[in-house]
């Protein structure tokens, strides 16, 4: 069957992309796969679109799959040799070399232990391989990547909630901002942690997060605010 | 390989005595083949096939949602929670905004092509800025009708001395 952008799909589906003009290439997104020079459809969702010429599909997802490019919040299960294994929820573990640290050398190794959070970019993904994880960008800073480790709990969301909280429409996190003192790392892999000043925050952003997931930005607007009172009536 | 060698040691006027003659006329026989192997080889390597052409494909495959959406970065800090993460928060946005800013120039500002479309029939135009000025009434002059009082030079006229 053929779909029009926006509306929705099922595995199978074809459908026709606007002619480009020479030297531009279409962008396929996660969903979208090539068979005989056709784009076909491999997920159910919705198909979207975006100037200039990306198409992907927006489903609704549990289950991660490494994709190249991706932060992620991963858990270090297993110290092997020169790499840690990663937990970052795909079928397999990842795998992150201790020398992909800020500032780390071969002799000035990095501090990591076993269970610690990690929040890292995926390097290389591939179907047939495990995944490599990298803590530093290509200039060798860090950039806010790295082991965290300052408190704070971590949870498991799905991964259509985790792109709805980092999209620049989404006012959730920023309406938070204007009242809790808090930080988040948000991995593409459905894992968010959060750290607020207190214990009971840092539930409450946790639910709040958890809680916008089927909101649009005025439920969650209302919703923020309704926890404001709440909290400023705790202090 | 054994006669091979056996040959290179034999000398010239050895070979030229007459009873050394086949073996004479062996080696240069065996010269002459390795000569054609050795032109066959350079060929041997290269198939006869018309160029094979690789279709470039038109999609850039394999997209992250990242770039997708154009999500954010996914580290965020609120009212000083983490000062290093909210230091590139400010960077990201300053990214941003530039980029924004940049493209809302280049939305503006006029392309390559009108401008060179524009620029050609300005030319004429700006040339004659140059040109000075008593040049510049001839070249005006020259389509239209009194040619040729245009051409003849001014000069100074002697006043007649009859007054």
């Amino acid at each position: 069957m053929k779909v029009c952008v926006g509306q929705v799909t099922l595995p199978g589906d074809e459908f026709d992309m606007s002619p480009l003009e020479s030297n531009k290439k279409i962008v396929v997104g996660p969903g979208l796969a090539e068979f005989e020079g056709m784009i076909k459809i491999i997920k159910p969702g919705i198909l979207r679109y975006r100037e200039p010429a990306t198409y992907w599909i927006d489903s609704h997802q549990k289950r991660y799959v490494a994709n190249k490019g991706d932060l992620v919040v991963g858990i270090v299960t297993q110290k092997v040799g020169d790499i840690f294994r990663v937990d970052i929820g795909s079928s397999e573990q990842a795998s992150l070399s201790y020398l992909s640290f800020e500032g780390a050398t071969k002799r000035n190794r990095p501090d990591v232990k076993i269970g610690d959070i990690v929040y890292a970019n995926v390097l290389v993904a591939n179907k047939d391989m495990e995944a490599e994880l990298v803590c530093i960008d290509s200039d060798g800073h860090s950039n806010g990547l790295g082991v965290i480790r300052s408190g704070g709990f971590l949870f498991q969301s799905s991964l259509h909630l985790v792109r709805k909280l980092l999209n620049p429409n989404c006012v959730l996190q920023k309406t938070l901002g204007k009242t809790f003192e808090f930080e988040t790392a948000i991995g593409m892999n459905g894992r968010i942690w959060v750290r607020a000043q207190s214990d009971i925050q840092t539930i409450t952003m946790a639910n709040a997060i958890l809680a916008s997931e089927h909101m649009n930005n005025v439920q969650i607007e209302t919703m923020c605010k309704k926890l404001c009172k709440v909290a400023s009536k705790m202090d | 390989m054994a006669t091979k060698r056996s040959s290179a040691q034999l000398s010239k006027n050895v070979l030229q005595m007459k009873f050394m003659q086949r073996s004479a006329l062996r080696i240069e026989q065996e010269q002459n083949e390795e000569n054609l192997q050795k032109i066959i080889d350079d060929e041997h390597w290269a198939l006869d096939l018309p160029d094979y052409k690789t279709k470039e494909s038109v999609f850039l495959k394999d997209q992250s949602y990242t770039f997708c959406e154009q999500l954010q970065y996914g580290r965020q800090s609120f009212k000083g929670c983490n000062p290093d993460i909210e230091k590139i928060m400010k960077v990201k946005l300053q990214e941003q905004q530039l980029k924004a800013s940049a493209e809302k120039e280049k939305l503006n500002s006029v392309s390559d092509v009108d401008m060179a479309k524009r620029y050609s029939t300005l030319m004429h135009v700006i040339a004659k800025k140059f040109e000075k000025k008593r040049k510049r009434k001839t070249g005006d002059d020259v389509d239209g009708v009194d040619d040729s009082q245009a051409q003849t030079k001014k000069s100074f006229m002697k006043p007649s001395d009859d007054e």
